[in-house]
């Protein structure tokens, strides 16, 4: 497909997913029980908004984790970013309960940065022959956080709030609920201008520093970026497992690994995909929701078990 | 020296266990017993019966997972078994209603669910871990993303749910040791007893199927049949632990784990006993610790998670340095 293809279709999609956000919802919008005008304003826009900002931030978060880890089948839900951040929030809320927004997501950052970083010392243990080890010890890594932060939510009586952040979903963002999202939109082009240097991050430390790469300082800004996108998504709607890991699956399977000309796609795909599986979530069960978190989870599960069954094995899988 | 030990020896390493567990029930019953005696002990009694059960079941089915699967990392609840369970239970509910569920007697209700689940994992994991025993990292992950996935549809389908029928599917999903049906329990200590039966009559079996698929069949076993029995035990194990107190993912692992370690032999009529006996005395003693001592309640299954994780990660990590 030519390029200017590519972009129509891409955009032609992302308006039609859009505009049914906007109007698919519990009340209609033309019955006139409610001001058509106030509910989009409030709640539909920003609920539209939100899911397309954690989708694309999730999706670009996923690429940066599997270049700096050298592995495609990692993402962030898979090495313990959210659970690190949710211990974070934890104590936040247990140390200073009255805490700002902004003091809650730095301190969920910088939990799941410290999070994050722990497990890459771990990786470095972890030998490289075999592409599904890391995955498995990531997976592990986060349930040892995640039981670790269940057991404090569940001695201080906090287990209710951890639910809230485990699962995500869109059904409770409001104007001026879920403007911490925009993050996404700040960070996501100084990935873009970031993207070479990324690329060459997964080449591997060696091949990296023989190029006059910086290695450790591109890692840590990477993960850095990783940790913040992480804990806004946290903190605002919930976790959404898999988006980072099917995402630029797909991307790279489709059109190969040029990081620069494939970020843009893979920030569309991550959004569209969440918002649709959002707009699913409002449909299947109307007029009740199931989060999109759940139908992501499912969705991704199985694009997952393809991957890594039936899937051809690639030169770094 | 006995004849029997001769052939044994290694048999007499389950009396100490045996004992332990015994000197630990002991503890858990007697430990600051006050009056009314008869109805503490009453209510001591049926949850140190089905902390034993669900231990035992969990022990035992771990080793023969982990024989059958030629893998020291598995176990049933890693690979989603217990996920499954509850996905059966959820949409057996979405399917018939929570009234016919509540209308069928629980005896009837178990072996329904525990067929079911037999069925669907024989074929799920034939399909989906029979290939793969050369690769065993990618079967352990696709097992791991399996549980996920189950766990994901479990979930979906529980939102279709009216509250009060899921209220019915979330006694089945927590794991808690605090109500237990005292009905529910005699059946699945009857059934405990029977596949522990049936486990030791597949132990010299299950011996041969340790060396490998090929050698097994070169030496003349049945292999095929051997997984098909096995896994069909598995299955109810895990299916009568789940539905007494829900999942408990790591458990078995440590039980397994501390099996072959302390009895330092590969035979199963010596290795299925222990794991069930380490097995029920994990329970109790961190029930033990947990209610008594420390005054908390059902935490137990996040520290057994929490251990557990860290034991696993450890297994994992050595055995890759080698």
């Amino acid at each position: 497909m030519k390029p200017v293809t590519l972009w129509l279709a891409a955009g032609l999609i992302l308006a039609a997913l859009i505009c049914a956000s906007v109007l698919i919802g519990a009340a209609s919008l033309f019955s006139g029980d409610v001001d058509g005008g106030l509910l989009i304003a409030v709640s539909r826009l920003p609920r539209t908004l939100a899911a397309l900002l954690a989708g694309a931030g999730l999706a670009l978060a996923g690429v940066v984790v599997q270049m700096a880890v050298q592995n495609r089948l990692v993402e962030p839900g898979l090495v313990g970013t959210p659970e690190a951040a949710m211990l974070g929030l934890l104590a936040v809320t247990l140390i200073a309960p009255g805490a700002s927004m902004m003091v809650k997501m730095s301190v969920a950052a910088a939990a799941a940065l410290v999070g994050t970083l722990c497990f890459m010392a771990l990786a470095r243990h972890v030998p490289r022959r075999d592409p599904v080890l890391l995955p498995l010890v990531g997976l592990i890594y986060g349930g040892i956080l995640g039981a670790a932060a269940l057991w404090v939510a569940w001695t201080t009586d906090l287990v209710q709030y951890l639910g809230t952040w485990m699962s995500g979903e869109f059904s409770g963002v409001l104007a001026g609920r879920y403007e911490l999202l925009w993050i996404v939109a700040v960070l996501a082009p100084l990935l873009y201008l970031a993207a070479d240097r990324i690329t060459l991050l997964g080449l591997g430390e060696d091949a990296a520093r023989s190029l006059g790469l910086n290695y450790r300082q591109t890692l840590l800004a990477g993960l850095l970026l990783v940790a913040i996108i992480t804990a806004a998504v946290v903190v605002t709607v919930g976790a959404i497992p898999f988006v980072g890991l099917v995402v630029p699956n797909i991307i790279s399977r489709l059109r190969g690994d040029n990081l620069r000309r494939n970020l843009p796609l893979t920030a569309w795909l991550g959004a569209s995909a969440v918002l649709a599986c959002d707009i699913l979530g409002r449909l299947i069960r109307w007029p009740y929701e199931i989060p999109a978190g759940t139908i992501f989870a499912v969705f991704g599960a199985g694009v997952f078990l393809w991957l890594l069954n039936a899937a051809p094995r690639r030169a770094h899988a | 020296m006995p004849l029997r030990d001769v052939l044994m020896p290694d048999r007499r390493r389950l009396i100490p266990l045996a004992l332990m567990l015994t000197g630990l029930a002991a503890l858990f019953l007697a430990w600051n017993l006050k009056a009314p005696v008869e109805f503490i002990l009453t209510l001591r009694v049926g949850k140190l019966a089905s902390l034993v059960v669900v231990g035992a079941a969990i022990g035992a089915a771990t080793v023969i997972f982990q024989t059958l699967t030629e893998n020291r990392l598995l176990t049933p609840g890693i690979v989603g078994f217990d996920a499954l369970f509850v996905f059966i239970q959820t949409a057996l509910v979405l399917l018939f209603g929570g009234s016919v569920q509540a209308a069928i007697p629980p005896l009837l209700q178990f072996l329904a669910e525990a067929a079911c689940l037999v069925a669907v994992s024989l074929a799920l994991f034939t399909l989906l871990l029979g290939r793969g025993a050369g690769d065993i990292l990618r079967m352990v992950l696709s097992g791991v993303i399996l549980g996920i996935f189950l766990r994901g549809l479990t979930s979906f389908a529980q939102r279709l749910l009216d509250p009060s029928e899921f209220a019915i599917v979330q006694q089945a999903s927590i794991a808690s040791f605090t109500a237990v049906n005292p009905q529910v329990l005699t059946i699945a200590g009857i059934t405990l007893i029977l596949a522990l039966g049936a486990a030791l009559w597949l132990a010299p079996s299950l011996d041969a199927a340790g060396l490998g698929r090929q050698t097994a069949r070169g030496i003349g076993l049945d292999h095929d049949r051997v997984v098909l029995v096995g896994l069909s035990l598995v299955g109810l194990l895990v299916a009568l632990s789940t539905a007494l107190v829900g999942p408990v993912t790591f458990l078995g692992l440590i039980a397994a784990s501390l099996a072959y370690r302390f009895c330092g032999t590969w035979r199963h009529a010596v290795l299925i006993p222990a794991a069930a006996l380490i097995g029920a005395a994990i329970l109790v003693a961190g029930q033990f610790m947990f209610e008594r001592i420390l005054g908390l309640q059902s935490s137990l299954s996040v520290v057994v998670e929490f251990l557990g994780g860290l034991l696993f990660l450890f297994l994992l990590l050595r055995r890759s340095a080698r």
